[in-house]
Order: structure tokens, then sequence, then C-alpha cells
């Protein structure tokens, strides 16, 4: 078979390359403040969502030396199901895995094994905040124009989601018109299996708003291809100064932060807890870090352990009596 | 434009750029010729040495990787049956059986300069074209996808042949049940996962097309080995030669094949795997009665076509992905992450912000498909020898390729049962006379046409007024039904003219 040697080579050559970053990052190590080696697990494909959080975490981490070494690994498989399982099989301390709003929702559904509550909570890094947009030629104006037109006609007004119905971008519309006297239920929601194939699907005008993150949309906005209604924070965006939030332009309460974050198995000391919180902390002072939080259009919502947990709880709470609204529950 | 290709050339014709304009060849075809690693994991390996470098090197290596894999790709479909990815199924459809003819360096020869012209073709519509083609990319809509999907799947599901016609259609039914295992796109309910967790994120095409093609033509050569010897002696590996009739031949479906490649590739939600099976569909009805029938049993057109046009495809995709950033496919999606890794923004502005990034990817295609025809060609009868090992070295070797390839992906062992199973089933149905192609064809497509049919209907209000109220979609569905019908009313029309003969 000619593809054996072949196949020798690239193994070969990605040891070899192994052997050299480890080999060269090998003195720093020595310093006790930095941590030897971790590895981040990844509950899906390469490309996704996780993947790119974890390996910009990757790149930020060994860039500025906090860690001398990371590796990563894909596990990708029954939504996210079997690297959940996975991490508390090996219960593997110098394992993290990455994951996102989604393990809360999946741990309201019965139709999951494992809950959030089994993990340890490390800390959450980043945040990207819901938004809702138009495309730039759309006669809506803004968020009260277009919760005008869905309660008068919510058969007229389609919002487009890169999440299946009931995933957090169906929650975000649904949660914003019900502050504007909509039933949640007369939402009309478009799902698409992405967030770029949504996106297309908007600007194809077969849909007329589209909810998303902030991350996702801040690329098209810049070149004038759609304007953003709203965006779900708590207050303006610094690095956006000039888009209103959805509670001041009416929909109270309507807040929604899409974290991003790292679990571990139980069973790791608390030192050791500690030190992976400490060198999360660590990192987000690194210029190394900056670079590839706005690369991506990246919020920092560092809350480790007990503050991390709590924004679970709330979002829970928040989140379980939308889905009941919904009839998902 | 003329700037811009100038730009182009400067950036391209650097002795570092051709380097790895050439690595991004080399590891493309290499990594695509392995069964089931294609073109995004192909890009996958590559991202870590792409990071190194400035962004129109890497993105230049990058665009290689992704359509040197493509063109790769095909290796393994006409050799042992086993298309990596969904690209290049329609190219085991002729590809192999001319194979098991003894042409095997022929059919790689024409997969070659089929993919080669596919590309130039694209690459040269990309330059005239690209800034005003983003147009096209957002024109279609969910309704549309849909009638274009189905047009896909009736063009293919009717070169079965009127004999294995019942046969054919109840497979791509078969095909269309087992795409709906799996968390339903739209509601995002579990569907027949009989509470398999492992079935969750449904079955994945790879396993079912290295368990039904690959796995199970190892099997059934295994089972009729007592009658058929084979290989008897040095195998025939057949000349590389194409005869000038041959050439005449398989230009026009060439050209057509990639022209309608490239428009499918434009469009975010088909891309490369469609295009294939439209000019694949496409060539067998204007191939004409005698030459028609032949697809499927080792005809050179029905190989070329959907070679050409899934590399047009590829290259489209570079449309939407650069002049609007929208990823078309999980591997664009990689490019598209890359590039903004690079901090090169994608959309309209980026041939004014980024000339050298825009146009150097551009102009690098038409190096890049050259370099890959240059590589390939001389390859072909070194890697056609993989014909002439013992089939008691070669079957297992294919049979634990494909199992590694899959669990390789998963890391699951579960999918290893699975396959075992689909293969058994395979190898019956086979022995029966069921064709697995169609099998296969309603699986990928099966999906696709659910999604957006279902999608449409959500913004028609279950309404079915939008099949006939948008003229695209009207139009596409009416090719459809008259590629499904004609058949029929030919015969119908010929026997009444028969008769009223008499």
């Amino acid at each position: 078979m000619t593809t054996t040697p072949l196949s020798h080579v690239l193994v070969f050559l990605m040891f070899a390359l192994l052997v050299l970053t480890t080999s060269a990052h090998g003195q720093s190590s020595d310093n006790p403040q930095i941590l030897k080696s971790l590895h981040l697990l990844i509950p899906g494909a390469a490309g996704g969502g996780w993947d790119r959080t974890a390996r910009g975490t990757g790149e930020a981490l060994t860039r500025s030396a906090l860690v001398a070494n990371v590796t990563f690994e894909n596990r990708s498989g029954g939504g996210g199901s079997k690297g959940i399982a996975y991490l508390l099989e090996r219960k593997n301390p110098r394992m993290l895995m990455v994951n996102s709003t989604p393990i809360v929702i999946r741990s309201l559904q019965p139709a999951f094994p494992q809950s959030y509550k089994d993990l340890i909570p490390v800390a959450s890094i980043i945040g990207d905040y819901s938004v809702l947009v138009v495309r730039t030629q759309s006669p809506v104006l803004d968020l009260k124009g277009l919760a005008a037109l869905l309660v008068a006609n919510p058969r007229q007004v389609a919002i487009a989601g890169g999440s299946v119905s009931g995933g957090t971008d169906h929650i975000v519309a649904a949660m914003i018109f019900r502050a504007f006297g909509a039933n949640p239920r007369d939402v009309k929601y478009i799902p698409y299996d992405a967030g770029g194939k949504a996106m297309a699907g908007l600007l194809s005008g077969e849909v007329q708003a589209l909810s998303s993150g902030y991350g996702e949309v801040v690329d098209l906005v810049s070149q004038s291809w759609v304007r953003i209604l709203c965006i779900a924070a708590q207050e303006r965006l610094s690095i956006a100064p000039d888009t209103p939030t959805c509670v001041e332009s009416g929909a109270k309460d309507a807040v929604f932060v899409n974290w991003r974050g790292y679990f571990a198995a139980p069973g790791l000391t608390h030192a050791q807890l500690s030190s992976y919180q400490h060198t999360l902390f660590e990192m987000q002072k690194t210029e190394a870090w900056n670079d590839v939080r706005d690369r991506y259009g990246w919020v920092d919502l560092y809350k480790p352990g007990e503050e991390f947990s709590n924004m679970l709880a709330q979002q829970e709470t928040k989140l379980r009596i939308l889905l009941k609204e919904l009839d998902f529950l | 434009m003329l700037e811009g290709i100038l730009t182009g050339l400067d950036t391209v014709f650097t002795l570092q750029n051709i380097l790895f304009l050439m690595t991004g060849c080399f590891a493309g075809t290499f990594i695509g010729m392995l069964p089931g690693l294609g073109p995004m994991s192909a890009i996958a390996l590559m991202i870590p040495i792409a990071s190194t470098l400035e962004p129109s090197a890497g993105i230049i290596m990058m665009a290689a990787v992704y359509y040197g894999a493509i063109f790769g790709g095909s290796t393994s479909s006409i050799l042992i049956n086993a298309p990596g990815v969904a690209s290049t199924v329609a190219t085991s459809f002729d590809g192999y059986p001319l194979a098991q003819q003894g042409k095997a360096g022929k059919a790689l020869a024409i997969a070659a300069v089929a993919s080669f012209s596919g590309g130039l073709i694209a690459a040269l519509m990309l330059m005239v074209a690209a800034p005003f083609l983003a147009g096209i990319s957002l024109s279609f809509q969910s309704t549309d996808y849909f009638a274009l999907i189905t047009l896909g799947l009736v063009c293919v599901a009717a070169f079965a042949g009127s004999s294995t016609m019942p046969k054919a259609l109840l497979m791509t039914v078969v095909g269309l049940m087992l795409s709906t295992v799996g968390t339903d796109q739209i509601q995002g309910v579990p569907r027949f996962t009989l509470g398999v967790i492992d079935l969750i994120d449904g079955i994945s095409f790879l396993l079912l097309v290295m368990a039904t093609f690959a796995l199970s033509e190892a099997l059934l050569q295994i089972l009729k080995k007592s009658d058929a010897k084979i290989n008897n002696g040095p195998a025939n590996l057949g000349s590389m030669k194409v005869s000038k009739q041959e050439a005449i031949d398989i230009a026009p479906p060439i050209i057509r094949s990639s022209v309608l490649g490239f428009f499918i590739g434009l469009l975010p939600g088909a891309g490369a795997t469609i295009a294939s099976f439209l000019s694949y569909g496409t060539e067998q009805q204007l191939a004409g009665k005698a030459k028609g029938k032949l697809f499927g049993h080792g005809s050179l057109r029905g190989l070329a076509a959907p070679e050409a046009a899934n590399n047009a495809a590829a290259t489209g995709s570079f449309v939407p992905l650069l002049a609007l950033g929208i990823p078309g496919s999980g591997t664009t999606a990689i490019l598209l992450g890359a590039l903004i890794a690079y901090g090169v923004q994608p959309g309209p502005l980026l041939y004014i912000n980024h000339p050298e990034v825009f146009w150097g990817v551009i102009i690098s295609m038409w190096l890049g498909n050259v370099v890959l025809l240059v590589i390939n060609l001389p390859l072909i009868p070194y890697i056609a020898r993989l014909l002439t090992i013992p089939s008691q070295f070669l079957l297992p070797l294919i049979l634990f390729f494909s199992l590694i390839g899959v669990y390789f992906i998963s890391f699951n062992s579960f999918d290893i049962q699975l396959m075992v199973l689909f293969a058994a089933s395979a190898v019956v149905l086979r022995l029966l006379a069921f064709p697995m192609a169609p099998m296969i064809l309603g699986f990928i497509l099966g999906g696709m046409i659910e999604e957006n049919l279902r999608r449409a209907l959500l913004i028609y209000d279950n309404n079915w007024s939008f099949l006939w109220e948008r003229p695209l979609t009207f139009s596409i569905l009416v090719i459809a039904a008259m590629v499904l019908l004609w058949p029929l009313l030919r015969t119908y029309l010929l026997k009444r003219a028969q008769e009223s003969a008499r």
C-alpha cells in the first residue's frame, strides 16, 4: 500500500514537531508559577465554536508562557455528550473541557444523561452577547419598530437563528419579544444548522431578522450588510458604544450572554483547581490574549468557581421559564 | 482588474509562496488519497503550520491543500471503491468499474485531467467575475435549495436504468430513511435513535459509505474468490493513454460540468457534492441513449463530469467565502476561521484592503492546478500498481484501512460495530442485486432536502404555495419533473407511433 509510508512520515513529522515545541518550552517550566502541561478537551469537531475557543485559549497560554505545553483533543458525538462522558470516565486532573451555554439547556432536557452539575466548573472566560440584526436596507428602524410589526402580525416577521428550535438563538428572540407583550410561542423562529447559513438566509431576504451573537455578526456590520437592532447586554459594550442594548430599547430584562468556559472532572484537588483559575485569570492580562480575544470579537467574562456556578444557576432558572413557555419542557 | 491580476502575480511568483503552494498541493493530494481523510481533515492538519506564515502565504497554502485534497480524493474512489468524501461518491460510479475492467491507469488520468480542467475553468471565472458573483450566492432561498437538491436526487436516480428501477428507488428510500436517524435539525429532537446516545448525531457519512462501498466490496471479492481468479498473473493496469476520439468525447462534458460546478459552488447551501451529482445526472441525460446506458458501467464521460464539477465547485465556494465571509461547508468554515486568525476580514472590502490575499489566492489557483497535474500524472502508474498487490494482502488492507479510517475520526468503538452491521447487510443486498449508489445518494441528499423543505414550510406557514409562486423554485422543479417523467413519456410516445404506423 503506497499510503503506509506516507502516514508514517506524517506521524513522524507531527511527533518531531511535538518534541520540538515541548523542548523549546522546557526551560521555562522551572518556574513554579507555570503549569507544565494542560490538556483541553473539545466536545465538538474541529472548526466549531468550542474548537476555536479552546485553541485560542491554548495559543494565548503558550504564547504568554503561562503554560508550557497545551494539547487538544476533539471528541465529538451525541451533541457534546461523548465529550462529557469521556471527561467523567478519564478523571484526569490535567484535562479541562471547554463548553458553553447549550450545556445548561441540555441539562434541562431529559434526553441527555448528564448535567453540568456532574462537573466541576473551573471558570468562564469569554462571553458573546446575543444580538438581533436586520439587513441594512430593511425598513425596520429599531427594535421597537420590529416589535410593533411582530405584535401586530406575528406571521409576518420570521426570525432566523443558527441553532435548533428551543436553542439559544430562539430563546433570546422569544425573551426579547415577550417583553413587548408578544406570546413567546407566536415568535416565528426559523432554524438553520449554522450561524453562517442563517446569515445567508437573512441576506437572501427569506427572513426579516436574525438572532445571533455579536462576535458572529460584527464583520458584516462593519461592511454595512446588516444593522444591529439591539444587543442583549446589561450596558452598552465599550467596543460598540453606538449599539443600543435591548433593555434601553424597551425589552425589560432582556439580557443574555452566551458564555464559554472550562469544566473539570470531579476529583481534582483544591490546589489544582485554584491553579487553573489563577492561570486563566493571569492570561486575561496578557497581550497574547488581547490579540486572540479581539481577533474573534469576544468579550472578557472571567468568573471563577462559585461566581461561575451562580451564573449557571441563574441562567438555568431563566431558561427553564422560557423553555416552559415555549412548550419545550 | 488588470491591476489586481498583476498584484496577484506579484504575490504568487515569489520563491517562498511558490514553495508553500507546492507544499500545499503535495500535502493536499496525499492526505486526500488516504481513504477517510478529506479536505476538512487535510486543512485542519495544516493549520498549525499555516498559522506561522504571513496571511497571503498561509491562505495560498491552505487553498492548495483544499483543492489538492479534492484532486486526490478521487484515487481511493477509483481504485478501491472507497470515496472518503461525499463529493467523490459520483466519481466511484464509473471510476471503480473502469478500474475493474483493467483501465485503472486511464481512469486515474482522466480524473486528473478533468479535475485540472475544472479547477482551471473555475479559476478563470473567479478571476473575471468574483466581485460581481456575490449576488448570486445570496439569491437562493430555502425553497430554491429544496428544488435544486430534489433535481440532484432525481437526476441520478434516473441513471439506474429501467430494469433495476424498482430496486434503485427502494434503495433511495432506504437512504432517505437512514438520513432521518439522529437529532432533527429543525426541532432539535432525537429521532429513531432507539435510545442509543451514539446515534444522537446521526449516522456519519464516512461510516456508511466505507461500510456499504469499500467493506462490502472487499467482502464480496472474498466470497466470489472460488469462481473468479483475481489477478491472474501481473495485473493489467491498462495504458494511461487516452485516444483522440475519447478526448473529443469527454471534452464537452468537462467544460459543461466545470461551468455548472462553479455556479453550484457559489451557493453556500449547495457545494461540491450536489455539483458532482447534478453534473453526473446532466451528462447522463445528454449522452443519448446508447452512451447513457454506459453510465455506471465504466463510462469515461460519467467519470470526467463529476470530477470536473467537484473541483470547479470547490473553487466557486471561494466567492461566498472571500466576498461575503459566509462559509458554505465545514471546510470553508475552517478556512474562514484561519483568515480571521490572520486578521484578514473577508467581505466586499477584502480586495480593497488586502488585494494581495484576494488576488493572490485566485492567481495561485491557476498555478496550483498546473502543479497538481504535474505531480499526479507521473505518479499514476505507481499509484495504480496498488491493484497489483495480490488480493490475499490487498483485501485485508482495505478492511483494515476502512475500519481504522472511521475509528480515527470518532474514537468510538460503537462506530465499528455499526459499520460491520451495515457492511453485512450491504453484502446480502448486493448479492440480491440491490444497488448501493442510490442508497448513499438518498442518504446524502435526504437530510438537505428535508431541512430546506421544512424551513421553507415554516417560513410560508405550512403553505405549499412557494412551490409554484417563486419562479426560480418552480423552474427547477419543472426540470426535475421532466427528467423523471421523460423516459416514461418517450416509451409511451414510441409505442403510439408504432401502433399508428401499423
